[in-house]
């Protein structure tokens, strides 16, 4: 069949997603690599100090990458439990009337800005946090969390749930025959047989939390330091550059870095996509 | 000993949703309070005075706007016609499958990542300055999955006996995509659309280096020109300044309008959904 | 002496390596209702669908031997495959107006086919409409969504929106096996009217109505042509005993 000219420019436009994914990498690449001319990759990634206008300066991102894993970790224990509960209630209990109203809400809050859970943690929880634990300053890693994890829920909370009501309905009614109850079906049949999704699901969640910017700038502090202090303040790879790349001068070292931590954090999202493509397609 | 664990593993899928429910409900209630007392007609008609510390917040209403506009006019054709190309076109199955790993991992990149890619792109390369025009191509490659996603969807669901009906008189493939699939498809597109505006509208990370200025007294004039916009304005006012009992209640008042109109973008586009499954037919 | 409009020479057609079609020798008689029938999956559709090539569109499908269509050979003479919908039109088993108006149902194939002049489009339109029987029913409504529409009423204006480009030949795949009893009652005496100008060709399970509404019959088994006779002829004296086994309700 004859194609006129659109149809043939069809699959440049399909490819255009590549063509930007690799545009990103190459340019984190041109951008941020230089840095390692001046400071080793090891020592980047595994210094301990990050001191950009310090002179002599240091560009260690030990300090950076923990704040991200902290947050990331403390989001987790609150985005999986509810988000994987919220999945769960919304394919297994809530019947249709009750799904309608409550899904949206939890699209809405999918929907809020980062700047508006950041400016949220900021005015409320920041300083409840400060007067219940009695800290010097209520911004830190354990408050970042805590928003991280209620803006990672509804990241898990979809994909699994698509993964779970994809269950077929006879694996349900076969658990049910043989005299389980609804907990014993969900959990020794259902949740077994979206393993997979759930996974998928939780992966996309840290991904999520991995790479949310505003939240984390607003709310965790400023310290680039190695903590195991979840009270403390702590500064992730995110808010770093999100706050360092205005005063960075084009084309100096700071400038440089920054762009090479981004190069860290789009390798490491990348990675997660790719492992949650995996376990999307069991 | 069962049905005890069976009520509390229920309970606790309960408590789940509550959780969610109830963390959206305590930011939109706590926001609305505190916002709605600074909110009057002169707040949203007014350009800021005094240092920040009084005034409206019209010129960040009007850079969003503009902003959310130039992101649409980019992402949403390009979106489209890669759905198109996906769904109708694409024979391979190996070559779909790679081109939908890409839309998901473009999906998973970090959204201050995607603000240096454009910065080093658009800002630097391109010569196109902190502008509008980067702003919104930033966004646009930024949402592009979203649309995509939405778009694939919705013309899967278009039913194949349309398709038949339109070749069996003769109607070429483009002619029945454009007159055909097209406007069935249309309801859900916009849908997806919505949602994107949704996001690009509420983001910060990626315009921070490619679009925003804190302060600008004039609306700007061409699309070359920087912008104020809502979500910054909020973490602008709260983090840089001296007067902040002047700026926080006028961050409350942005913080209203921003969650206000990103809620209202998203409750369109779930009631368009639901609309849209109950007028189907077919 | 008939004239015979459409003829399949040697025809086979696969559907990626399973055979579909097997050696179909056919010539559908100019201006007369051909009643094709057969067991479920013995190949109906996929035979309907050969004469307006709308198997082309799945992937996998390959075909051996001629189909003529007025002596032209359809797969290799014709410029396009367009062309050749528009002289050969077709009515769904699934009843598939387009979600639009009914008014713009009926208009789309015009608009197709490069039709520009408002008022020729207009009277087409109502010309088709009445064809079909409709126009009393509808004509206070054209720009009502086609959906609005009775099951009956949509199978019907999915018939004038077939005959609103004037083919020669009309291809009805089971087109009353969603519809009431009056509703079928009502095409099939549309049918008998539409023979005069065009070449009819339908598909159906229904052994009664392929005896109402069909001058010829096709009797299919396991893509083969068993049997192509009269219809009076096929229904009092079969040649084949398969033929007869189906007619008194042996097997399918
Ligand atoms: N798209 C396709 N791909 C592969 N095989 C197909 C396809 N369409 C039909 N077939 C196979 O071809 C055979 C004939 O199908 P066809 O639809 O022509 O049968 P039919 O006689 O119209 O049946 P029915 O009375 O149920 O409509 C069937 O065995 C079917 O499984
Ligand atoms: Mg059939």
């Amino acid at each position: 069949m004859k194609k006129n000219f659109i149809e043939r420019l069809l699959p440049i436009f399909a490819l255009l997603t590549w063509v930007f994914l690799f545009g990103i990498m190459l340019i984190l690449f041109i951008e941020g690599t230089p840095i390692f001319k001046s400071v080793p990759i090891f020592r980047f990634i595994f210094g301990r100090h990050w001191y950009p206008v310090h002179e002599p300066p240091e560009f260690g991102i030990l300090p950076l990458i923990c704040g991200s894993l902290m947050v990331t970790v403390g989001a987790l224990i609150i985005a999986i439990p509810f988000g994987l509960g919220c999945a769960i209630y919304l394919s297994e209990i809530a019947n249709r009337a009750v799904r309608e109203v409550v899904k949206p809400f939890i699209e809405m809050l999918a929907g809020v800005p980062s700047v508006v859970y950041g400016f949220f943690g900021m005015v409320l929880l920041a300083p409840m946090i400060q007067k219940i634990f009695h800290l010097s300053i209520g911004l830190t890693a354990f408050t970042a969390s805590v928003i991280l994890g209620v803006m990672a829920l509804p990241t898990v909370a979809s994909i699994a749930e698509d993964a779970i009501s994809s269950v077929p309905k006879a694996l349900r009614e076969a658990s049910f025959a043989l005299g389980a109850n609804q907990w014993e079906t969900i959990t020794r049949v259902v949740v077994p047989a979206a393993k997979s999704g759930i996974f998928a699901a939780i992966i996309l969640g840290i991904g999520r939390a991995i790479g949310e910017t505003m939240t984390v700038l607003m709310i965790a502090g400023c310290c680039a330091v190695i903590t195991p202090n979840f009270f403390k303040p702590v500064r992730p790879m995110t808010a770093t550059i999100a706050a360092e790349m205005g005063e960075a001068p084009m084309g100096s070292m700071h400038y440089h870095a920054l762009f090479a931590i981004g190069l860290v954090l789009f390798l490491i999202t990348i990675g997660l996509s790719l492992i949650a493509e995996r376990f999307k397609e069991r | 000993m069962r049905k005890q664990k069976e009520l509390i593993g229920l309970l606790a899928l309960r408590v789940s949703i509550l959780f969610a429910v109830i963390s959206f409900l305590a930011i939109l209630i706590f926001i609305s309070i505190k916002g709605f007392k600074v909110l009057n007609i002169g707040f949203l008609l007014e350009v800021p005075k005094d240092g920040m510390t009084k005034g409206g917040i019209f010129p960040a209403i009007i850079g969003t706007l503009y902003l959310s506009i130039g992101t649409v006019i980019f992402a949403l054709p390009l979106g489209v016609l890669s759905a198109i190309y996906l769904i109708e076109y694409a024979k391979h199955k190996g070559l779909t499958k790679t081109i939908r790993i890409g839309v998901d991992a473009l999906a998973g990149v970090p959204s201050v990542v995607f603000g240096l890619f454009g910065l080093a792109v658009f800002v630097k390369l391109f010569n196109f300055g902190v502008s509008i025009l980067s702003g919104a191509l930033t966004l646009g490659i930024m949402i592009l999955p979203v649309i995509i996603k939405a778009s694939e969807e919705a013309i899967l669901a278009v039913p194949k006996e349309f398709k038949e009906a339109s070749f069996a008189v003769g109607a070429t493939k483009w002619q029945t995509i454009t007159k055909i699939v097209f406007p069935t498809a249309l309801p859900g597109i916009i849908t997806g659309t919505i949602l994107g505006i949704g996001r690009a509208a509420g983001e910060t990370a990626p315009i921070l280096f490619t679009a925003v200025t804190f302060y600008q007294r004039l609306l700007p004039h061409s699309i070359l020109d920087e912008v104020m916009a809502l979500p910054y304005h909020i973490y602008a006012l709260m983090t840089e300044g001296t007067a902040s009992e002047y700026q926080v209640p006028i961050a409350y008042g942005t913080a209203v309008v921003l969650l206000g109109l990103v809620m209202s973008i998203n409750f369109i586009a779930i009631l368009i959904r639901i609309r849209g499954r109950r007028a189907k037919k077919w | 002496m008939v004239n015979h409009k459409i003829i399949a020479k040697n025809l086979n057609l696969w559907y990626g390596n399973s055979p579909c079609l097997k050696n179909i020798n056919i010539s559908i008689p100019e201006n007369a209702v051909t009643a094709i029938m057969g067991p479920s999956g013995c190949g109906k559709s996929t035979l309907l669908r050969v004469f307006n090539r709308l198997n082309d569109l799945i992937d996998g499908t390959r075909i051996t031997g001629e189909v003529l269509l007025d002596e032209q050979d359809i797969y290799k003479d014709m410029k396009d495959v367009f062309s050749l919908r528009k002289k050969v039109g077709m009515v769904f088993q699934k009843v598939n107006p387009f979600p639009k108006t009914i008014f713009e149902n009926v208009v789309y194939g015009l608009k197709i086919h490069g039709w520009k002049d408002k008022a020729k489009i207009e009277k087409q339109v109502q010309k088709s409409i009445i064809d079909v029987g409709l126009w009393d029913e509808v004509k206070d409504c054209l720009h009502k969504n086609a959906f609005s529409l009775s099951g009956g009423q949509q199978q019907r204006l999915c018939i004038a929106r077939a005959i609103a480009i004037e083919p020669e030949v009309v291809l009805f795949d089971e087109p009353c096996s969603s519809l009431d009893p009056i509703s079928t009652a009502k095409i099939e005496q549309l049918m008998e009217e539409l023979k005069e100008k065009y070449t009819i060709i339908i598909v159906t399970h229904n052994l009664q109505q392929a005896a109402r509404v069909s001058d010829y019959t096709a009797f299919m088994l396991l893509g083969e042509l068993i049997e192509f006779s009269e219809t009076n002829q096929m229904f009092t004296t079969p040649k084949d005993k398969r033929t007869e086994n189906y007619l008194t309700g042996k097997f399918g």
